[in-house]
């Protein structure tokens, strides 16, 4: 397979020509409109799956296409092609065109391929890496959770990789390639006994080659997580329902800052000011404590991206600064309209998406209280440290995250296991109850990806344990002010 | 560079013809050339699709999209073991690769004693038109597509001064033509359209709390869908509603859900009757076959066959003639839904409803999935509850289908004295599945289908409520 890391990739593979390119903005740009971009994207991936300790599922695929996006004041037009033959481009770049009716404008004269960041400098991506190690990759999760605990019944471990390259090149004269690895494990396992059941899933990965699941983060890491997760859920009790003090653990309950803020703060939203947060830039929305930033240059990271899919170079942005609303993700689009900066932002699931802003890796930076204490502070309240997804109304701010590994504290101590359940709170306002911050920062394993409007990106989100001293939880048992019946 | 001069730039109607290939011919020939390099069984799937769309937001048009892609997906077998590749490549050296792909991976993976393309004899395809197709859906010409997503918006925005914003109005159309192929001589084959159109308005009250909510109407001919004005309409009511919200305190309270949500819970008996969480005892529904799983008054039916539907198909992912299942009758779990690999695995027969992507196994898929219609008016059912709550959302993910625990975020209205008092929201809803399907006491007469699930509104009781 043609899937190797290269410079030029579209000029070697489908003869492209610094010319073919001019003629295929003058064409999207051939009824007048501001700015027109292509996106050309070369996707190969493999994913693999093991049930039952078999490898039930193999599977490979490619594909390729070209976007083409005329924009005009507000207005966007969009169409793409999985056929890489001229004609077909041009016929997209004069439907796209379609959105703009003016004089044909005249386009760029060459292209500036601005410097970007080399944050996932794998030699062998992993598309290209022999299928035999990942399926081992697997089976050794696979052999590492049924032997956690004869408890376990069933253990589903799975592979996934990509290899993305892409080119994009605009009328500003915007030129930007880069080939994008992605590779992730997960482990999933059900316990059962007589009377009880439970479920476990973890997993982890980011840009990275197959090597990187021979180091910290190896199949047996994930395969113990996911056992210990479901092992723990057999003796889960009911969770409590209502307002109560809530503590996060670090890491993945970063999906916190996601929905709470993150959503909220993308620059579409605002420019439009259907978001929560809209006209709020400057206020307070966060405990002095709370710095909030959407970073995508972090090495090797699920999130991060050398250039984002309108070529411009990623950056770390703060979106909440000592509490205080500092700014807004953006793209192209949006940056233009508001009079902003262009953060990087500009993000899409495939050449067949017009791209928007989006998240990278969001998190909290770490503050100064000891983990401990924060868990000593709480009288009665939910200690939650693994979630799986949550949701977000962005208009009016609130927002659910699903806890599915939690503990009551009682008395400043850690005690039962509870049930999964949801949280729910309103995003302008959830951060300003934040009265502890940990020392502890961590971000995820790198398994998130984030939907908005239809499509899907990878995603990071890291927080340190932080104390939140009111949020509604979604439970089932009964509270009493001693503590929570059963 | 001069601009490229072209002759004019009307909105087109219709999508360019693309280069024509004989779909079917690609497929068999696929199938043909895995036999040949040495599998025991080969399968393969040709996708097609055109799609439009277009969104109006304060009265300009906001974005405007126009495409088609194909693509192709093999899977090959030698004897037990199994491979997929897919391509959106169909030049002779992309199907080649393709195929020399799925030959190689298939050694890696294991011999599955229950893997393999289904019988001969169960291959085939209902007979007839299915009234699944239809031109029409691109017949506007450009300007008046443009028009319907704008009316629909407009139609929101004029429905109250409190309205004040908007997401927007859409229109959508797309068609799909879909081929299946395999070693058994099964060559099948239909066609699919669309079109919808939606409106997103946005309300605010005097203290500026904003509230947005959203309407559509989807049909498969343009001549069915919804006016504009009537869904504009539409979405403007259900977000007024929403205005000046309150959080409530925790309680246990019976709960209505309307029919966009009911459908929700009816998607996770669909997930608990899933052949797949059966045979790995992922459902609490596993081994539940015979007995009492819900309510009485709970039918639930899963129909492939029903003419127009959104769920509907002459045949499913494998090949197999789509059917009319009755999943549970009276309460009484009567079978789970299959596809030919999970029907091995449990000594049972398929209900196709196999749904193949272009890569990887076959998952499974509902037809026309709903919950047959009870015999009180909404009106009715919510008439009957002294201190209640309505729920017209749903956030989040929080069911869990192994243990049946249920924690979910939720807006909608409280019920007072049998009437909607006042709009509620950043409250949760919880129990266990095991036993709110036991407890569904209420099943309205209001099913209408808005996709291939579909529910009329249901009442709930032994909730818990979450709020202060």
């Amino acid at each position: 397979m043609v899937t190797s890391q290269q410079k030029h990739f579209f000029f070697e593979h489908y003869g492209l020509t610094n010319q073919d390119l001019e003629n295929y903005l003058a064409a999207a740009l051939s009824a007048g409109g501001d700015y027109a971009d292509l996106y050309f994207e070369y996707l190969t991936s493999t994913s693999l799956m093991v049930d039952e300790s078999l490898v039930k599922s193999a599977s490979q695929g490619i594909s390729a296409g070209c976007g083409v996006r005329v924009v005009s004041g507000e207005r966007t037009g969009y169409a793409y092609t999985d056929d890489l033959s001229p004609q077909r481009i041009l016929h997209a770049a004069r439907t796209a065109a379609l959105i703009a009716s003016a004089p044909a404008k005249s386009t760029v004269a060459g292209f500036q391929e601005k410097s970007a960041r080399s944050l996932y400098p794998v030699t062998l991506p992993s598309v290209d890496a022999d299928i035999t190690a990942k399926v081992e990759l697997l089976m050794r999760g696979d052999r590492t959770a049924r032997a956690y605990d004869p408890r376990i019944k069933e253990v589903r471990a799975s592979y996934a990789d990509e290899l993305r390259n892409i080119l994009v090149v605009g009328s500003d004269g915007t030129f930007a390639e880069d080939s994008q690895p992605l590779a992730r494990v997960n482990v999933s396992c059900i316990a059962k006994t007589e009377k009880t059941s439970g479920r476990g899933t973890s997993g982890g990965g980011g840009r990275v080659a197959l090597d990187f699941f021979f180091g910290d983060k190896t199949p047996e890491f994930f395969a113990k997580e996911a056992a210990r997760q479901a092992i723990l859920q057999l003796d889960a009790r009911e969770a409590p329902a209502g307002d109560m003090e809530v503590v996060l653990g670090p890491g993945w309950p970063g999906v916190l800052l996601h929905e709470a803020v993150g959503h909220g703060l993308e620059a579409d939203f605002n420019r439009k000011k259907t978001s929560a947060f809209a006209g709020l830039i400057g206020k307070r929305v966060a405990s002095e404590k709370c710095t909030v930033v959407d970073n995508g240059t972090m090495p090797w990271r699920r999130g991060s991206l050398n250039v984002d899919d309108e070529g411009q170079p990623t950056q770390e942005t703060v979106l909440i600064e000592n509490g205080i609303l500092k700014g807004y993700l953006s793209d192209k689009l949006s940056s233009k309209l508001m009079g902003l900066a262009d953060t990087g932002n500009g993000r899409r699931e495939s050449y067949e998406h017009i791209p928007m802003p989006r998240m990278t890796n969001t998190y909290m930076l770490a503050g100064l209280d000891d983990p401990g204490d924060i868990i000593r502070s709480v009288k009665n309240g939910v200690y939650a440290v693994n979630f799986g997804g949550g949701q977000v109304d962005i208009t009016n701010g609130k927002f659910v995250f699903s806890a599915s590994e939690a503990y009551l504290i009682e008395d400043g101590q850690i005690t039962a296991p509870i049930k999964g359940a949801t949280l729910i709170g309103n995003g302008p306002d959830v951060l300003t109850r934040v009265s502890m911050v940990g020392n502890d920062l961590k971000l995820d394993e790198g398994v998130g990806t984030c939907g908005k409007d239809g499509q899907a990106v990878p995603v990071g989100v890291g927080i340190p344990t932080i104390k939140i001293d009111r949020m509604t939880v979604g439970g089932t048992a009964r509270k009493d002010p001693g503590g929570f019946m059963q | 560079m001069p601009p490229l001069v072209d002759s004019d730039f009307e909105m087109t109607t219709t999508i360019e013809a693309k280069p024509t290939t004989d779909l079917k011919h690609v497929a068999t020939d696929i199938v043909t050339r895995a036999m040949n390099a040495g599998a025991s069984a080969a399968e393969c799937v040709v996708r097609e699709g055109d799609e439009f769309s277009t969104s109006v937001r304060l009265g300009q048009v906001e974005t405007l999209k126009e495409s088609g892609s194909r693509s192709i997906g093999v899977r090959v077998f030698f004897e037990q073991r199994a491979a997929s590749t897919y391509s959106s490549d169909f030049s002779a050296a992309g199907i080649e690769r393709m195929l020399k792909s799925a030959l190689e991976l298939a050694k890696i993976t294991s011999e599955d004693p229950y893997a393999g393309i289904p019988e001969a004899s169960k291959l085939g395809s209902l007979s007839g038109d299915l009234d699944l197709y239809h031109e029409d859906v691109y017949s506007l010409p450009g300007p008046d597509r443009i028009d319907y997503a704008r009316r629909a918006e407009k139609a929101a925005l004029d429905a109250d001064p409190r309205i004040k914003n908007s997401d927007g109005g859409s229109f959508d159309a797309a068609t799909g033509h879909r081929v299946l192929a395999n070693s058994h001589g099964f060559v099948g084959e239909y066609r699919r359209s669309y079109c919808s159109v939606s409106s997103v308005p946005i309300a605010q009250d005097e203290n500026g709390g904003m509230q947005r909510d959203y309407w559509y109407s989807v049909a498969r001919s343009l001549s069915k869908l919804d006016s504009a004005e009537s869904v504009g309409k539409e979405a403007a009511r259900r977000t007024l509603r929403r205005l000046g919200a309150r959080k409530v305190k925790t309680a246990h309270v019976p709960v209505v859900l309307d029919p966009m949500v009911a459908a929700s819970m009816l998607e996770h008996i669909f997930e608990g009757v899933n052949g797949d969480s059966v045979y790995r005892g992922a459902s609490f529904l596993a081994g539940k076959l015979g007995e009492q799983i819900a309510s009485p008054n709970v039918t639930v039916i899963d129909d492939g066959t029903i003419p127009g539907g959104f769920g509907t198909s002459p045949f499913d992912g494998e090949g197999i003639p789509t059917r009319r299942t009755v999943v549970v009758e009276n309460g009484i779990l009567k079978s789970y839904l299959l596809n030919t690999y999970t029907a091995k695995k449990l000594g049972l027969e398929t209900t196709a409803n196999a749904s193949r992507g272009l890569a990887g196994t076959p998952g499974i898929g509902p037809g026309n999935y709903f919950l047959e219609p009870g015999g009180k008016t909404p009106q009715q059912i919510i008439g009957e509850i002294k201190d209640g709550l309505y729920v017209t959302e749903f956030l989040g993910h929080g069911a869990n289908l192994v243990t049946g625990d249920y924690s979910r975020g939720a807006s909608g209205l409280w019920i007072v004295n049998g009437e909607l008092a006042y709009p509620v929201e950043e409250i949760t809803v919880a129990g266990n599945l095991k036993d709110m399907f036991k407890n569904i006491s209420e099943v309205g007469t209001d099913l209408e289908f808005r996709g291939s699930v579909a529910s009329p509104t249901i009442r709930i009781d032994g909730l818990t409520v979450g709020g202060e």
